[in-house]
């Protein structure tokens, strides 16, 4: 991955990603999330992580956020008209994610990382082929824990967002009255 | 030739964003948005990490918090639903029924 490359997508992410901060629109929020999942991706890519990468477009930016965007027109949100929140939480805030970001940077610089550097990978790096070597072999039991994980996660939305049997008989009956009513 | 800092920096910048959102909006998907944002400046890490180490760990992890992300998105925005259905907003500062 060439500097210039580098520095364009880390531009473009970070304005993407102070973007779904500023936005008071959600919709307007999720397109910025979605520029910012896909310059990562990109980032990824460059980085021989191939496959991760287009994972992190289909999955993450295509299906995650379409449920996060039927979710905004399902509760049907508005614009966001004045500010909110108080102040006082954004102040602190603010001083807490400034002193957090100076830390990570600090932790970030290569003099801390003990990390013997390669910039060559082996032919293969990347692709899916090494990636299902992983995850069958090293991962397995951890691969198999998450098909679980995502069972019970399916489960659970469907349990939390259906309305309960009462409601439901309720409003059927209501329903048939009105129909009564008008015949 | 990129060097490691500076993604490692790029991703403690998006983190501390992902932070910021989560700390300064009110609106619940907003915030569930910020923790998105904030997953995926940890998957950059990996991935930068992973890829200067040379091995396949990374991305393999990687691989897990996506999946841990959908599920976690899919009960998070169950969740969400269900308190917009009985309490007919998406603010986090008017749920205050858990407060002493």
């Amino acid at each position: 991955m060439s500097p210039v490359l580098f520095w364009f997508l880390a531009t473009l992410s970070i304005v993407a990603a102070l973007g779904v901060v500023v936005q008071r629109n959600p919709v307007h929020c999720l397109l910025a999330l979605v520029l910012t999942l896909i310059s990562i991706a990109v980032l990824f890519i460059g980085q021989d992580a191939v496959v991760v990468g287009f994972l992190q477009v289909i999955v993450y930016a295509g299906a995650i956020m379409v449920l996060f965007l039927f979710v905004i027109w399902l509760l049907n949100l508005r614009v966001e008209t004045a500010s909110t929140g108080r102040l006082a939480i954004k102040f602190l805030g603010a001083i807490g994610v400034a002193a957090l970001l100076a830390e990570l940077e600090s932790f970030a610089m290569p003099a801390r990382l003990q990390v013997k550097f390669s910039t060559t990978h082996a032919a293969g790096y990347g692709s899916i082929e090494a990636l299902s070597q992983a995850l069958f072999s090293q991962y397995l039991i951890a691969f198999e824990v998450t098909s679980v994980l995502l069972l019970v996660a399916v489960v659970g939305a469907v349990a939390l967002a259906r309305r309960s049997t009462a409601v439901e008989v309720q409003e059927r009956a209501e329903q048939l009255a009105r129909a009564e009513k008008a015949a | 030739m990129v060097q490691l800092s500076w993604l490692m920096g790029l991703s403690a910048a998006i983190f501390a964003i992902g932070v910021a959102g989560f700390l300064i909006r009110r609106n619940i998907l907003v915030m569930f948005m910020s923790i998105e944002l904030m997953l995926n400046a940890v998957n950059l890490a990996f991935i930068s990490l992973g890829s200067r180490l040379g091995t396949m760990d990374g991305q393999a992890i990687v691989f897990f918090v996506m999946t841990v992300a959908a599920a976690e998105a899919a009960v998070g925005l169950a969740v969400i639903i269900s308190i917009f259905r009985n309490r007919e907003t998406v603010h986090a500062d008017d749920l205050t029924l858990l407060r002493w």
